[in-house]
């Protein structure tokens, strides 16, 4: 961090502060992921909770950008910018720059600094290895803003490839049963498909409309996911026995009655609480999260040295408790707007049923 | 333990019998010896451990965790051997994941002030899943919805056998089985039945049909009433050094004796008993309302026994002191009882009355007037009657040709469909439970819709499709997983709901609870005001009451 004069430095709330359209830079005039329509917006990433329709000028990185205008339509923002990994923009006297958050692909923390004060505002991310984007890069800073949607320590998120194992477990043990895994039709779903083929499976996956979309897009950006096909042109009757891609919620709808004798799974961090995946009446709960869980939002609190923690939404109060604990001063933001992604989330399954 | 609790995990999450026993019997083949016995002897309540108490996990995670963040994870979680699972610190270098057996054999070995160390050591070298997989084997409630039958049908699966063929055997054995297991694999020979006091596999009837009784001769048969109570076994027998040994098995094999002391101290003689488990008072059988307030538990308290004094009314003989009579026709065996009985002279224990019939129109007669047909004052428990070939032997299963039940006519009355909620398994994208209710004199005048019952079942799948379409078109509001269904005089569903008996019940707003509801028609052609009062089931409550 760079030396500044005392009397030079803002306070922390004249670089950043929440309010209810979000957090927002004052010296800059711009927010971050922004609830409602505002003039300048810098977006993380493209979960519909943090990137809105309707903003004036939108500053990101390229995935995201791409990833709004299919979900959106083109004209999603009157002007779009794209934010180049490392590269430093400079609004007024702040110094913006984009780094990796590790959370879906084109996801990214927002490093703000001015006068020798640096907050991160990291959106929400995780820090275990996923091949479908690039991995959490660790930015030393004065404030660290954090989510915490496990923000308990009963939320210990296990290897993905072992929920997977699981997963192909059950299919060898039911041959005749169409397995259909619910996921996140953003970042969830082509994670999935991308350890399953690292797991070995060959056989095609076959995908719910609401996924093709996004899981085109991140087919055309190199990810390689082996064989898609589309449930729509096939008869459901006769895909027992395959893996079946769809949104949590189509799992419990008319859709997911004519595959034989289907066996529900759903890969989110929620289901690491059986009581929640019993209420979703989930067969194989899959614990795939991409949010960090209670260890790694700890590791990553001592990783970027900061002295002061501000989270946004979750399990705020556990842990805040925690850094209090750690000789860290800490606040929850209470920011609203934020969903958690098991939690009835219909803005997005709109949005995703919509492209 | 990794397998094993892989296992619990499984069928923890899976609703369908058939799947839970294709995960267990996979598991049962795939496993080594002794490993798979321990999992059996968990699945079939064949393990206790006297020293391993919940106490001792809340100790152990009170040392090793933040209370304030301890209490907001259990709120948030709501079980504490979840909780605990999932919170536990791993400790690294711990690694030495614990067997099965090694786990078994300690808990049982270990004193009091071995087992922290000992079950704080596997916690840490466990992950969540075999945590969770630990604290339900020492906390001894797996609560996986697998009965004891289900794991020795499992079992069975493994050599082709009948699951009756385990369960013959199965008292003779002790956990890790592996001569069972050698026996069904085709290894060794079948074992000796050696249990002084065996569940024998119960014989079950027939509903009977109407075109049955032409091809039938009444000479030939009994005819006992039907209880409304538990279908229990009371097996007694002494060990080889003198000590008795008595049993009190559910119908499927479950001992449910440590809740029956009542009953178990007055069974004194060698033999095993068939009939129904009943609450009487003062010679009067009580509804099985009351009958509830026993069952389920572990457990009972001196009020309870003093307050629902438990009963047997037995029906029929199965060994008669160390003599095998299952081959016996069944009037032979009812002689041999009646002398068991007499010999025994306990009041808890009497013999189901027969119903004396010259033809089947004396028997529909009696059928639909138990009380003046002999029943008196207990014909409130009476659901019908057996009707029993008297010289069928006692066989396993549900054999044809010797046993039926005929239950009374169940009450129908017109009920109007005011919630619908999901349903489980494969029905969990249906909307397949409902609850339905009568109209009554509302307190504001006008008349209102009460709650009168649920039923899940009844109908046909292709009745359940146009259910489920009815209800996603006729929500008025929801909650949850619930949703409320247009209900009104002129608008909404009748179903025409059968039940087998009614109780007041002050936990429903009504103040009745229906017994085994189900719906018998829809009335997708009547409206709803047109359902019944509340006044109609009133009515039908009983009197004694």
């Amino acid at each position: 961090m760079t030396l500044a004069s005392p009397s030079a430095r803002w306070r922390h709330s004249e670089l950043l502060l929440p309010t209810p359209a979000g957090l927002y830079c004052p010296p800059a005039d711009i927010h971050i992921d922004p609830v409602r329509p505002v003039a300048r917006a810098l977006i993380t990433h493209g979960h519909s909770d943090h990137a809105r329709a309707g903003h004036g000028a939108v500053l990101a990185t390229r995935e995201t950008l791409a990833i709004m205008a299919l979900r959106y339509g083109e004209g999603f923002a009157a002007t779009q910018q794209v934010a180049e990994p490392g590269e430093i923009i400079r609004i007024g006297e702040v110094a913006f720059r984009f780094a990796p958050a590790g959370h879906v692909l084109g996801s990214a923390q927002i490093v703000v600094e001015s006068r020798g004060l640096r907050i991160v505002a990291s959106g929400d991310y995780k820090r275990e290895r996923d091949p479908t984007c690039a991995c959490f890069e660790v930015v030393p800073c004065d404030i660290f803003i954090s989510e915490a949607t496990f923000g308990l320590p009963v939320f210990r998120h296990p290897p993905a490839d072992g929920e997977i194992a699981k997963l192909l477990e059950s299919v060898r043990l039911f041959p005749e049963r169409t397995h259909i895994v619910g996921a996140y039709s953003l970042g969830k779903a082509q994670r999935v498909m991308a350890l399953i083929r690292e797991a070995g499976y060959e056989r095609p996956i076959y995908i719910h409309g609401a996924v093709e979309k996004l899981t085109e897009f991140y087919q055309a950006e190199g990810i390689p996911l082996g064989e898609i096909r589309k449930v729509a042109d096939f008869d459901r009757k006769a895909l027992g026995g395959e893996i079946v891609i769809c949104p949590p919620s189509a799992t419990q709808d008319l859709w997911a009655r004519r595959f034989p004798d289907p066996v529900t799974a759903f890969a989110s961090g929620w289901m690491r609480i059986r009581a929640r995946a019993r209420q979703k009446g989930v067969e194989l709960p899959l614990v795939i999260s991409d949010h960090a869980g209670w260890d790694d939002l700890l590791a990553t609190i001592r990783d970027v040295q900061a002295g002061e923690i501000w989270v946004t939404h979750g399990e705020a109060e556990a842990l805040v408790h925690w850094c209090g604990t750690a000789g860290l001063r800490a606040k929850p933001l209470h920011l609203v707007g934020y969903g958690d992604e098991g939690e009835a989330d219909p803005k997005e399954e709109v949005a995703d049923a919509a492209i | 333990m990794n397998r094993f609790a892989w296992l619990l995990d499984r069928l923890a999450y899976e609703p369908r019998r058939n799947a839970k026993l294709a995960l267990i019997t996979d598991y049962l083949r795939s496993t080594p010896d002794p490993d798979r016995g321990y999992a059996l002897a968990a699945m079939t309540g064949g393990l206790a451990f006297r020293n391993a108490k919940p106490g001792l996990i809340r100790a152990l995670v009170a040392e090793r965790t933040d209370p304030l963040l301890f209490g907001l994870s259990y709120d948030y979680v709501g079980d504490l051997s979840e909780t605990v699972a999932l919170m536990w610190p791993a400790r690294h270098g711990a690694n030495a994941v614990p067997h099965l057996p090694e786990v078994v054999e300690s808990l049982r070995e270990a004193g009091k002030t071995d087992l922290p160390r000992l079950v704080a050591g596997w916690l840490d070298a466990l992950d969540e899943t075999g945590r969770w997989a630990l604290l339900k084997l020492i906390t001894g409630a797996l609560r996986i919805g697998v009965s004891a039958r289900l794991a020795k049908t499992a079992a069975a699966n493994l050599g082709g056998v009948p699951p009756d063929e385990v369960e013959q055997v199965w008292h003779g054995l002790e956990p890790p089985y592996r001569e069972l297991f050698a026996w069904l694999e085709g290894v060794g020979p079948r074992p000796e039945a050696r249990d002084p006091a065996p569940f024998r596999p119960v014989m079950l009837s027939h509903p009977i049909e109407d075109g049955d009784f032409d091809r039938l001769d009444p000479a030939e048969f009994s005819a006992e009433w039907k209880w409304d109570g538990i279908r229990v076994q009371a097996v007694s027998g002494r060990k080889a050094d003198g000590s008795r040994v008595t049993r009190l098995y559910s119908r499927t094999g479950e001992d449910i004796a440590g809740a029956f002391p009542d009953l178990v101290d007055e069974l004194t003689l060698d033999g095993a008993l068939d009939g129904e488990l009943l609450v009487m008072r003062e010679s009067a059988v009580q509804s099985f309302n009351t009958l509830q307030q026993r069952l389920n538990r572990k457990t009972v308290t001196a009020k309870m026994l003093g307050e629902f004094p438990a009963h047997i009314r037995v029906y029929d003989l199965l060994a008669d002191g160390e003599e095998d009579i299952r081959h016996l026709p069944l009037d032979e065996r009812r002689g041999r009882l009646e002398a068991f009985l007499s010999r025994l002279a306990s009041v808890r224990f009497d013999l189901s009355p027969e119903i004396p019939f010259a033809s089947w129109e004396k028997l529909t007669a009696a059928r639909s007037d138990p009380a003046s047909a002999g029943a008196g004052a207990d014909a409130e428990a009476v659901e019908g009657c057996m009707i029993k070939r008297r010289d069928s032997p006692y066989l396993p299963g549900r054999p044809k040709g010797y046993w039926w039940k005929w239950k009374r006519d169940a009450r129908l009355v017109d009920c109007v469909l005011m919630y619908a909620q999901r349903g489980h398994g494969k029905r969990s994208s249906f909307y397949s439970d409902y609850t339905f209710g009568v109209w009554r004199v509302a307190a504001e005048g006008g008349e209102e819709l009460v709650p009168v019952g649920k039923a899940y079942f009844g109908f046909t799948d292709e009745e359940l499709i146009e259910l489920d379409k009815y209800v996603r078109k006729n929500t008025v509001n929801r909650f949850g997983p619930v949703r409320e269904v247009t209900h009104e005089a002129q608008a909404g569903l009748v179903f025409e709901v059968a039940f087998e008996g009614l109780q007041r019940s002050t936990r429903h707003k009504s103040g009745l609870a229906m017994r085994f509801p189900r719906i018998s028609r829809i009335r997708w052609d009547k409206p709803p005001r047109e359902a019944d009062h509340i006044e109609v089931l009133e009515a039908l409550l009983p009197t004694n009451v």
